[in-house]
């Protein structure tokens, strides 16, 4: 192609240099994604609709034995097991999220009201633990939960568990789990929130007959709001597809959504069925997706709020 | 909206907010004390009374405790000492959303997740206001303030000069008995400024409410405000309209803030005849002795050139050693025997002076005002 003094004008239908230049640089980006994403994500939709082989293989033909199966429908007809697994996935992200807001909403306000030398200190502290690996911590909780500690003493005075029993396993030691687990990415979109927050709209609410309760509910929360649903994102995504807390912390009584898919690839050699569970997973992820981000447009006056 | 040729005022408008006679209110201030951590005093020992349906000015450099002072009207900070009332009722320790007073906040403080006319509505809803009157309100608070082609816009979508008059429709529609304006044409540029300040001081006049207005700008203070109050160092240091403010200070300071740069200390005084850097000057009467040390200001628009000295009348020759061309007037900066004195003079279409030439510079014994140092 000659060259135009206009490339500009001359070429405007082609990619014009920068495009270009954009396209290169993510590439790599793009490939890894569709190398290690797009294309397993597929593959395991497929799977989710073969026949489960005789040495848990996944085989043709097409079925919706797996989601059958998935649903309680066995060969001792029909049983709630997976369903409460299920229910209890979805409730212990409920639960553990919510309680993770409640501890660092005021935590992040705290810090972000401290000196600065101080903010930078208690960020560090909120964030260390999760440096250590994730079983490890878990066996922590064990050590700290089990019979004959302190803790388990307590609950067994209070009456809240029967003599000699200890915390854990529980559905209580997987939710205590997941809170240790999740709160610093909480507490980080928050701080930042709150960080930037605009004291003058709180002053203005304030001097327009906003009581103080009214002012924290149109001055202070909206602009915390975007940090909020930032948080809520990070934290109950990953607590809903956890594997290691519930496997750890709640033996097989508090069993999750990531352990029954697990179990399938793994001990049950089941994968048309692990595919299926993983499958509703997702689908379920991006159901709650798409309500926060309907909940965020209604609490922040129609505006999008970018999660 | 093209805000050169808007005006926040309609004349015609005859809207509630517009035609309705208030009981405007008005303010006590006694012995307030503030400061801030241990030694940052915001305001020693204010004592000040703002009549009702005044348009009453705060002027005083940044750090001089005015807007503490408007702060403490608001509620939003507390003294440490003293009492406040507004419309006789003490309010001191009243919290911010119990008082009838609102604020125009400099950086306007508008809601940016709301729109125009939920930011307008806000006050109403939080008082309990039912939504259908709080839409005729905000519907006629929009009128009066020629905002109605903006009500749906989101805050981000406006301009400077848009903001400002939001902010103001946003206090003003609560109809309180004070408005607190917090340096509010600051952000703007000079021409849309000087015609939001017209404006303004007309709106107040039209709806008799007391406003309390903080700047920094003495020409602003003087163009809008029934009286000002000049600060210093949190205390003021004279009230009064801008006319006594501006002739007749009582202080430096207050010369100084207002403009004026003629400034003489009185090395001696004999009867009416004090001697200062200008050598000795005639007075309009005689100095106490308590008077006989301070300061002559000598306004810059008071010192005639060429004219032939007169009675009563200080005689002086002088040098012109710089010409500033300000279009409706010209300064020199004169020299009298080493000291610089500084004369404005209205362009009227006479010959002008040249750098270097000699001229007869006469002040009248009455132009000059004797004040504290």
């Amino acid at each position: 192609m000659a060259e135009s003094p206009f490339p500009l004008a001359a070429h405007s239908r082609s990619i014009s240099p920068d495009t270009r230049h954009l396209l290169w640089s993510i590439a790599p980006g793009a490939i890894w994604i569709v190398i290690f994403l797009v294309l397993p994500s597929l593959y395991l939709i497929g799977v989710a609709f073969m026949t489960n082989g005789a040495y848990g293989q996944p085989q043709m033909p097409l079925t919706l034995d797996a989601f059958r199966q998935l649903a309680g429908f066995g060969f001792l007809g029909w049983s709630p097991g997976n369903l409460y697994t299920l229910l209890r996935s979805l409730w212990q992200t409920v639960v553990a999220t919510g309680l993770v807001i409640l501890i660092a909403y005021p935590l992040a306000y705290y810090i972000s009201t401290c000196r600065e030398k101080w903010r930078a200190i208690m960020l560090l502290a909120v964030v260390v633990p999760s440096w250590t690996n994730q079983v490890i911590r878990a066996f922590g909780w064990m050590n700290l939960l089990s019979p004959g500690t302190p803790m388990a003493e307590t609950a067994q005075f209070l009456g809240l568990i029967p003599p000699n029993m200890g915390l854990y396993p529980s559905n209580f030691a997987v939710t205590l789990g997941l809170i240790y687990n999740f709160l610093p990415f909480m507490v980080l979109p928050l701080y930042a929130a709150f960080e930037k927050l605009d004291l003058s709209l709180v002053e203005a609410a304030r001097d327009l007959y906003a009581s103080p309760v009214s002012a924290f509910r149109h001055a202070v929360f909206p602009q915390t709001l975007a940090g909020l649903l930032a948080g809520t994102v990070l934290v109950s995504i990953p607590a809903f597809g956890m594997y290691v807390v519930p496997e750890l912390l709640g033996g097989g009584r508090a069993m999750m959504l990531g352990n029954l898919v697990a179990n399938q690839f793994a001990g049950g050699s089941n994968w048309p069925l692990g595919a299926a569970g993983a499958l509703i997973m997702l689908l379920a992820t991006l159901g709650g997706l798409y309500a926060m981000r309907k909940v965020g447009k209604r609490l922040g006056g129609g505006e999008e709020v970018v999660i | 909206m093209n805000e050169s040729s808007s005006a926040i005022v309609s004349p015609e408008s005859t809207t509630a907010i517009g035609g309705q006679a208030r009981d405007a209110s008005a303010i006590t201030l006694t012995n307030l004390h503030k400061r801030f951590g241990h030694d940052a005093i915001a305001l020693e020992g204010v004592d000040l009374d703002i009549h009702a349906g005044e348009f009453f000015t705060l002027l005083g450099p940044s750090g001089c405790g005015k807007t503490t002072l408007l702060r403490i009207l608001a509620g939003l900070e507390a003294p440490d000492q003293g009492s406040l009332t507004i419309g006789g009722h003490p309010v001191t320790d009243t919290p911010p959303h119990l008082r009838s007073v609102n604020t125009v906040f400099q950086s306007y403080a508008l809601f940016p997740h709301l729109s125009v006319r939920d930011n307008l509505a806000f006050g109403l809803r939080m008082k309990g206001m039912a939504a259908a009157a709080r839409r005729q309100r905000v519907d006629d608070i929009a009128e009066f303030i020629k905002l109605g082609a903006l009500l749906e816009r989101r805050i981000d979508q406006l301009s400077g000069g848009q903001r400002q008059r939001v902010a103001l429709a946003r206090a003003l529609v609560c109809e309180p008995d004070v408005l607190l304006l917090d340096e509010p044409l600051s952000a703007l540029d000079a021409g849309l400024r000087s015609q939001l300040q017209v404006e303004l001081q007309r709106t107040q006049k039209r709806l008799g409410m007391t406003f309390v207005f903080v700047t920094h700008d003495q020409e602003e203070a003087m163009v809008m405000s029934d009286r000002i109050a000049v600060l210093d160092g949190g205390v003021i240091q004279q009230v009064g309209p801008p006319a006594d403010v501006y002739e007749r200070p009582v202080n430096a300071f207050v010369a100084r803030f207002m403009g004026h740069v003629n400034l003489f200390e009185i090395y001696a005084a004999d009867g009416n005849q004090a001697h200062t850097a200008l050598g000795w000057l005639t007075l309009p009467r005689s100095l106490a002795p308590e008077e006989r040390k301070g300061v002559l200001l000598i306004r810059q628009e008071v010192i005639e050139l060429d004219a032939d000295a007169t009675e009563n009348a200080n005689a002086l020759t002088a040098t012109v050693r710089e010409r500033l061309y300000r279009g409706s007037r010209i300064e020199y900066r004169l020299d009298v025997g080493g000291v610089t004195l500084m004369a404005t003079a209205s362009n009227l279409g006479q010959r002008l002076h040249s750098v270097g030439d000699q001229v007869k510079v006469s002040i009248f014994a009455d132009d000059i005002v004797r004040l504290d140092a």
